[in-house]
């Protein structure tokens, strides 16, 4: 195709012979070398890179582990526990999955709040911030289930506790329960299933990545400043860039995820889980991994009725309405601004939307009941879920409608060099300055 | 689709279009049905629903005890209740139920209460058939995972569980078997 796309030195004959049949070489030059990405990139564009290499991760630290596990009720606990025992390196093997779920969350709590932030989703990226909301569901699919294949108190009770929500819906609930389960409780049939599902879903997650990434190399990324590239002076390529700039990133990254696996394998993990599952004795106390908490006190914090639905629809319908009140974030938020830095009024309820998950985060792991300060009466867990819940959906529902039409926004840059390359109207002249990396 | 249809005369499309459609709509439906295999395979199988009867021998429960055995894979709260327990479960007014049922209805012999032992809520195990577990405000069963109280009918009292404690199908086989299902 075009001479440039080859690299030098030997082997340059093949590629040029695969390359003319099957343009992969031309297609990565162009999509990873030399794309035109943002000069002006900061560290919470790492993410996507970090995110990838999670789910590299799951995939091959899971296919290993897939082959001493064993799906069955009678054997699954046994077969955990004998991987983190006498498996060569089996609990290395599984404390990168299970540590590796919560690292994944982590870095994709701080990939969508990068988005929220800086207006990522706005015009044209709208259907790439869906695909994302898509990703997180699945994701999250993929980790409920997951959880239940030790067969621990927790995987059973948190399979029970979580399909038992789809009871909820009024007159066929009962029956999708049952064909959830395949019998009458949470039991092989259920664990067989979810065996093979956690198997299927991370190849679905990888499909839906390639079309988040293809819609980004088609919009292109959305930067600090939200304003869109205007010529060469404003972009740089993404190798060797940005490769070098993720790779240190993920440097540090999986130095953090190693410190957790090596040093505090169980922190995220509750203790209760090591106990092997019994259909008879619910724990005192069932609580979803971390990364479901806010989910789980929202569901909680809906402990009254609404007219005709009970409280316990209510619950569910607010839950799955956490989430799919993402999907609608482009055309909720009305301000043609898109990064908060410009926004000042924005900036300040992102900042409240972030502590609010963190506090239904904190909320949802205690039971609704209990005090939040011993010697105050009147302060009930359930009271703070109230709050949260309400705060997160008035954040989405009416606050960014409203602040697209009233709030005032500040003057724009006229490119992305300017600030960089010095003031003044003209950044055409500048271009020759030696490139400042931010 | 109807590229060359631009063409002011549109009629002589519709013969086309009638096959497309009906074409269309057919390998739709069959697709759907071909689903159905897949769908129902994930429902309980012949061997799972071979388990949904269970005998249970009730000679040995005194008044006041509780037994739980296991049908269809959960288990089944059997209380023998006291005169007082059944006294206090009869007299309560239907207006303090959130799911109003008399007691009459949920047994067959007043001495006996049957009742699936999943909280109606989400699922858990409620506590309360050892007498040193907590038997919530009701003196009946307390759900630990959300706190939801149940009296010594099985019924709701107090909590997010929207339902009553399921009565179970069964029967008396005899004045000592029961046949839960």
């Amino acid at each position: 195709m075009s001479a440039h796309t080859q690299p030098s030195g030997t082997g340059s004959g093949l590629v040029k012979w695969i390359d003319s049949r099957l343009p992969v070489f031309t297609y990565l030059q162009k999509e990873y070398g030399e794309f035109p990405a943002p000069r002006n990139f900061n560290y919470w564009w790492n993410f996507g890179a970090i995110l990838s290499f999670m789910l590299v991760l799951m995939i091959f630290t899971g296919i290993f582990l897939a082959m001493q596990y064993t799906p069955h009720v009678d054997f699954a606990f046994d077969s955990v526990e004998r991987i983190m025992r006498d498996v060569n390196y089996g609990w290395l093997l599984r404390y990168m999955h299970a540590n590796g779920a919560s690292f994944f969350f982590i870095a994709v709590y701080i990939h969508i709040f990068r988005g929220l932030y800086y207006g990522s989703y706005k015009n044209p990226r709208e259907l790439l911030w869906i695909f994302g909301v898509v990703i997180l569901v699945l994701m999250m699919a993929t980790a409920f289930m997951g959880y239940v294949l030790p067969w621990g108190q927790l995987s059973l009770w948190g399979a029970t506790v979580i399909t038992s929500l789809f009871s909820a819906i009024p007159l066929v609930g009962d029956s999708i329960v049952t064909w959830l389960w395949g019998g009458f409780a949470v039991d092989n049939s259920t664990l067989n299933r979810f065996f093979s599902l956690h198997f299927l879903l991370p190849f679905v997650i990888v499909g839906v990545v390639a079309l988040h990434v293809i819609a980004l190399h088609v919009t292109g990324s959305n930067n600090p400043l939200g304003i869109d590239p205007k010529g060469p002076q404003d972009t740089i390529p993404f190798h060797p860039y940005y490769t070098a700039k993720d790779s240190f990133g993920l440097a540090i990254w999986i130095t953090l995820f190693a410190a957790v696996v090596f040093f505090a394998p169980n922190f995220f993990g509750e203790p209760e889980n090591y106990v092997r599952a019994n259909p008879l004795v619910t724990p005192a106390e069932i609580v979803p991994e971390w990364y479901f908490l806010p989910f789980f006190a929202i569901l909680r914090a809906v402990n009254f009725d609404v007219l005709f639905i009970d409280a316990k629809l209510g619950g569910v319908i607010a839950m799955f309405g956490s989430i799919l009140v993402l999907f609608v974030v482009p055309w909720l938020d009305r301000s043609k601004v898109r990064s908060a830095r410009f926004r000042p009024v924005y900036k300040w309820f992102f900042w409240i939307l972030v502590l609010d998950c963190l506090l239904l985060g904190f909320v949802g792991g205690h039971p609704p009941d209990e005090k939040v300060f011993e010697g105050i009466e009147g302060l009930k867990f359930i009271n703070l879920g109230h709050l949260g819940t309400a705060w997160y959906f008035f954040h989405f529902l009416v606050l960014l409608p409203l602040l697209g039409m009233f709030e005032k926004t500040r003057p724009l840059p006229t490119s992305i060099a300017e600030p960089v390359l010095g003031g003044g109207q003209s950044a055409a002249g500048a271009a020759a300055k030696p490139m400042e990396k931010a | 689709m109807t590229d060359h249809a631009s063409e002011p005369d549109e009629k002589p499309e519709s013969r086309r279009d009638f096959l497309y459609l009906t074409t269309g709509l057919f390998a739709g439906a069959g697709a759907a049905l071909a689903l159905w295999p897949f769908i129902h395979s994930m429902n309980p199988s012949a061997d799972v629903l071979a388990l949904s009867t269970t005998e249970v021998d009730i000679s040995p429960v005194e008044v006041g005890q509780s037994i739980t055995v296991i049908w269809q894979k959960k288990p089944v709260f059997i209380r023998r209740r006291t005169p007082e327990e059944i006294q206090i479960a009869e007299a309560e007014p239907l207006d303090d139920l959130p799911d109003p049922q008399t007691d009459t209805d949920r047994v067959i012999k007043p001495e006996w209460l049957v009742v699936v032992g999943v909280c109606t809520h989400l699922g858990c195990i409620p506590l309360g058939q050892k007498s040193t577990e907590p038997r919530g405000e009701w003196n009946g069963w307390f759900c630990p995972c959300h706190g939801s109280h149940y009296d010594t009918s099985g019924r709701i009292r107090k909590g997010p569980a929207p339902d009553n404690l399921l009565v179970p199908e069964y029967k008396f086989v005899d004045d000592t078997t029961l046949l839960i299902g």
